[in-house]
């Protein structure tokens, strides 16, 4: 049994044309038991800034906390937004200052930066980021996940249609994975507001 | 700093509430060369009489004018002992800085950061107050160049123009007379040599003045060569 695949999570984060989506999951189990099917794995940081927490619950929670802690501290002293990028890489640094007895977390970040330029990022646990134009994923069906997302990706999608491929993706990458699913969320960053919808998903 | 036999203050407060130790620094401050500094809405300028007390003594080791990240300096005015400490305090938090954020430092987050560790030194046992005052020039999180000053007490304040050590009333004034709100970085570099020519003892030459320029969000310490060329416009 892998710590990572305790609980299960499965979530996409993608870009589109001045805009950026993020969708995860509600499933909450304990292995094969599942306990809740409205667990909160995606949290918004900030207007612009959101990042999604796929790994054990205890941390996803946790981590959560620590990251709008330090987030809000920032934006108190420095009194302006913080972009994406900084954002990602406190995260990397929190991450990496617990090494040697990490937080089991395999974290995604989504948003638009000052210019409205989506920014899209992932890392492992202990930190390791990557930054990329397309989309990211991470939880317990990364395979079907990323099989999904290079099939039905295209660039510069309106946000319409960033929301249809993000739902599409995400609903039947769960469906061959027993640890993810129990319906979905999905949130459209665009510069005007963000669009959140929930998915209606096989309760399986 | 300070250890356990000396686990009190040496700043404490007069009966009138005066912190004493603080007020003496300041006069430390005001024995030092003079340092001056100019904001304009496309840069800083700072800069500082290097004078030294011989011939014989290599000017070229003698830095005032410290870069303390790619977008701020600092100069002083008062002990230079102590300025050193200060600036390598501040090189280090700032590098921390970046790597946490993995971007440069704000100069008003740097300036809070250095005044936090000059008020410690009144507040902490067995140390003394810092005997500087700094003049940080540098690029703010939005890129607004900015000029602040940094008191031995830790308080820190946003200047358009000031001046700091020995003729700092004089150049002051000076200073009022020429600023102006709309004023050209290249405007302000003159402007600031002639403020330290008014108060010089002798000939001022490129050789026995530092000055320091945030231009376009980067910070650099003006070579003698170039500012041969301020002084040679000047004349």
């Amino acid at each position: 049994m892998s710590i990572l695949e305790y609980n299960g999570a499965a979530m996409i984060a993608m870009a589109g044309k001045n805009c950026v989506g993020i969708a995860a999951d509600r499933r909450l189990g304990m292995q094969a038991q599942t306990v809740s099917c409205n667990f909160q794995k995606v949290f918004s940081v900030s207007d612009k800034i959101y990042v999604g927490l796929a790994g054990l619950a205890s941390d996803v929670q946790t981590l959560h906390q620590l990251l709008e802690y330090r987030l809000n501290l920032y934006e108190l002293n420095e009194e302006r937004k913080m972009s994406p990028q900084v954002f990602s890489t406190l995260l990397s640094n929190v991450l990496y200052s617990k090494r040697f007895g990490p937080y089991f977390i395999e974290p995604i970040v989504a948003g638009l930066d000052k210019d409205n330029k989506p920014f899209l990022s992932g890392s492992d646990l202990i930190g390791a980021t990557v930054s990329t134009d397309d989309f990211v994923v991470s939880g317990t069906c990364t395979g079907n996940l990323f099989g999904m997302c290079e099939t039905l990706y295209k660039p510069d999608l309106e946000p319409d249609q960033l929301f249809e491929t993000l739902a599409q993706a995400l609903l039947s990458s769960v469906d061959r994975d027993a640890l993810s699913g129990w319906g979905g969320v999905v949130h459209i960053i665009t510069p005007t507001g963000v669009m959140t919808k929930e998915l209606k998903g096989r309760q399986d | 700093m300070g250890d356990s036999a000396y686990s009190f203050s040496l700043t404490t407060f007069s009966r009138t509430g005066k912190l004493l130790q603080i007020e003496y620094a300041l006069n430390a401050v005001a024995n030092g060369r003079t340092s001056l500094g100019l904001c304009t809405k496309d840069g800083v300028v700072i800069a500082t009489d290097k004078k030294l007390s011989s011939p014989l003594v290599d000017v070229e080791h003698v830095h005032k004018v410290e870069r303390i990240t790619p977008a701020c300096g600092f100069v002083y005015s008062g002990v230079g002992p102590d300025y050193r400490v200060l600036v390598r305090k501040a090189r280090k938090s700032s590098q921390s800085y970046c790597l946490q954020y993995g971007e440069v430092q704000p100069v008003s987050q740097l300036v809070k950061q250095t005044a936090s560790v000059m008020q410690e030194y009144t507040q902490s046992g067995g140390v003394r107050p810092f005997g500087i005052s700094l003049l940080v020039a540098g690029a703010d999180g939005d890129g607004t160049p900015r000029l602040y000053q940094v008191d031995p007490s830790g308080a820190y304040f946003g200047w358009k123009a000031t001046a700091i050590g020995k003729n700092y009333v004089n150049a002051k004034n000076f200073l009022e007379k020429r600023y102006q709100d709309d004023m050209e970085l290249e405007d302000a570099i003159h402007t600031a040599l002639l403020t330290l020519r008014e108060g010089f003892e002798g000939e001022m030459n490129c050789d026995n003045i530092e000055v320091g320029v945030l231009r376009e969000g980067k910070f650099s310490v003006l070579t003698p060569a170039q500012i041969q060329d301020y002084l040679d416009e000047a004349n």
